[in-house]
């Protein structure tokens, strides 16, 4: 019957070109997907050519200059390091003990409800308002000064929601036969999370760390914001002495400068010599945090393998 | 017994500490309110509210210094809505085709490589927009200024699609596989599937996940620093240069500003106009979070 003929024909089309969007949607999705893989890497190929002949050991040995060939990048690396440690010292032990805190002690009410809703809210503030709360409290409040320590605390207290969430989703992981084994020998609370806890959330709470600390290396915004200054000629006094005690903390109250806030400097310049400059900093810069980045991902990927509860 | 009991403080010591660290991030969140509305506090006593808010002009370092807020936040609205146009689009369908089409293999490379994207850091992205991607939008708009909110609203989108597509993958994810499973025995394809009956189960996340996006274009500083010049202007033309809340905050902070005056004060005006935005929108992902634990 030719009526039938057309509605089987209709539905046959129907299906063809469902299949046809289905399809369709697959390229799409997966161009879509590459798109971040190409500015990935056109960005990184567009650095090399640009700034990769700059590179050299002079360029990691001295510091910034008028002449941009003479230029170099020693304060900036230096005090990208320093303030790391700083940033690491306050916010890795903080957030873990936060985190335990949030897993293991704390009960279901009013007050660990707010202090997540209120950790979830820090995660989201932008980067420039801890600068701004910074430049209040710890340079004219608390009288630390454009300091190492300001822009190390700064940072720290930038990446603490990453290292708690980052603790609590590894604590979690661990199963809560491991916790009633430890009662069951007798062991107190803290004898538990000191001995299998922690240890055993440790990879996690690393990746974390890892993760939050190459966020940190590439904040400018909030260290512009505490006053790092754009131009430093020397390095922070040495934390080891000729002396005893043999170490000293006076670098911690020495004005400092950033690769990031280097790698700026050099953009903002309209000579085009300083923005060959700006590339090849750029590069040292992407490399330390991309492969921060990979050890935290081959990090997780390999306990990840390994655990098995 | 003496063992038992100084053990027993012991406990409760390290209890008290562990929750005064958790208490610290509450200090922190109370002590940005009231740095924000301390020294912006000052800056309101010389310039009216009305003013800030209603005028069109902001030229706080001229002789005849001009306090309104608008010019900043047209800037900050013109480049995240750039972003937003290119992240929301492409994070949705990246979160579709890795939840719903990509094979185990494919999800397993793209997946760091899209993190790798989010960590890459801001001032690159800046160099990026100002140095490569500019001049080639000039090959095709000629009257393109050298600094403009399209090159870093382009870029800063780019860099938001992990946010926006992770969110919203996640939220995918979470749908129970027997409601797919109805749909393809009803003979849908996995294209119907995913846009008929994934995308609104997930509706709660994916609108987390956008909001999440908005808010992180909002708060963005140096791409647009960077690559979109230090001109507040008070437009909705992508290709003129502007200047956001951020950059306005970077660009004096730059210079040395004695601390106390009413330059210095300005920041914090700025910085409070951009910090109520940013509450507002994480308020309203919260909400949309909370509704997606009240679905499943």
């Amino acid at each position: 019957m030719p009526h039938d003929e057309k509605i089987t024909q209709e539905i046959r089309r129907r299906i063809a070109h469902n299949k046809f969007r289905d399809h369709l949607f697959w390229i799409i999705g997966l161009f879509s997907t590459l798109i971040g893989f190409v500015v990935l890497f056109t960005l990184i190929i567009d650095l090399f050519v640009d700034g990769f002949p700059r590179l050299s050991w002079s360029f990691l040995t001295s510091y910034p200059s008028r002449f941009p060939e003479k230029a170099g990048i020693l304060s900036a690396w230096v005090g990208t390091t320093l303030v790391m440690i700083v940033t690491a010292a306050a916010a890795v032990p903080l957030g873990i003990a936060a985190g335990v805190y949030l897993e293991e002690y704390s009960k279901k009410n009013w007050l660990t409800h707010l202090i997540e809703i209120n950790m979830n809210n820090l995660a989201g503030i932008p980067s420039i308002i801890y600068g701004l709360l910074a430049l209040g409290l710890f340079v004219y409040f608390l009288k630390l000064g454009e300091s190492i320590l300001t822009g190390g605390l700064t940072l720290g207290l930038l990446i603490l929601p990453m290292v708690v969430i980052a603790t609590r989703e590894s604590i979690r992981a661990i199963p809560n036969s491991i916790r009633e084994a430890s009662y069951a020998l007798g062991a107190t609370k803290w004898q538990t999370i000191k001995d299998h806890i922690l240890p055993y959330s440790i990879s996690g709470i690393l990746t974390g760390m890892i993760i939050g600390l190459s966020r940190a290396i590439g904040e400018t915004a909030p260290i512009i914001t505490v006053g790092a200054l754009t131009f430093i000629a020397f390095l922070p006094s040495s934390p080891v002495t000729s002396t005893f005690p043999f170490f000293s903390f006076k670098w911690l109250f020495d004005p400092f400068t950033v690769m990031p806030i280097q790698m700026f400097n050099w953009i903002s310049r309209p000579q085009k010599e300083f923005h060959v400059n700006a590339a090849a900093a750029g590069i040292i810069l992407l490399l330390m945090t991309l492969v921060m980045n990979g050890f935290a991902i081959y990090l997780r990927y390999k306990f990840r393998k390994r655990i098995k509860w | 017994m003496k063992r038992k009991l100084s053990s027993k403080i012991k406990e409760r010591a390290i209890e008290g500490i562990l929750l005064l660290s958790a208490l610290s991030s509450i200090f922190i969140t109370l002590s940005i309110v009231f740095i924000l509305f301390y020294e912006a506090s000052g800056f309101f006593r010389d310039v009216s509210i009305w003013e800030f808010l209603t005028g069109t002009q902001w030229t706080p370092l001229f002789a005849q210094p001009k306090f309104g807020i608008l010019p900043l936040v047209s800037g900050t609205l013109l480049v995240t809505g750039i972003a937003v146009l290119v992240a929301l689009p492409v994070g949705l369908i990246v979160a579709v085709y890795l939840s719903e089409y990509a094979p185990f293999k494919i999800k397993e490379v793209a997946k760091p490589i899209l993190e790798l994207l989010a960590a890459v850091p801001t001032v690159v992205y800046g160099y990026f927009a100002l140095l490569f991607l500019t001049p080639i939008l000039r090959n095709f708009i000629p009257e393109l200024s050298g600094f403009n909110a399209l090159s870093p609203g382009i870029i800063m989108g780019i860099m938001i699609i992990p946010y926006v597509s992770s969110v919203s993958e996640d939220s995918m994810k979470a749908v129970p596989m027997q409601i797919r499973e109805g749909s393809y025995a009803m003979g849908a394809t996995k294209f119907q599937t995913a846009f008929k009956v994934v995308i609104p189960s997930a509706f709660s996340g994916i609108a987390a996940a956008f909001i999440i996006g908005i808010s992180r274009a909002i708060g963005e500083t140096m791409v647009v620093a960077i690559a979109a010049g230090m001109m507040p202007n008070l437009t909705l033309n992508p290709i003129e240069p502007i200047q956001t809340l951020t950059a306005y905050i970077v660009g004096v902070s730059l210079g040395d500003v004695p601390h106390g005056t009413l330059e210095y004060k300005t920041i914090f005006a700025a910085g409070i106009t951009l910090f109520l935005m940013t509450l507002f929108l994480n308020i309203l992902g919260f909400w949309f979070r909370r509704r997606i634990r009240e679905v499943y």
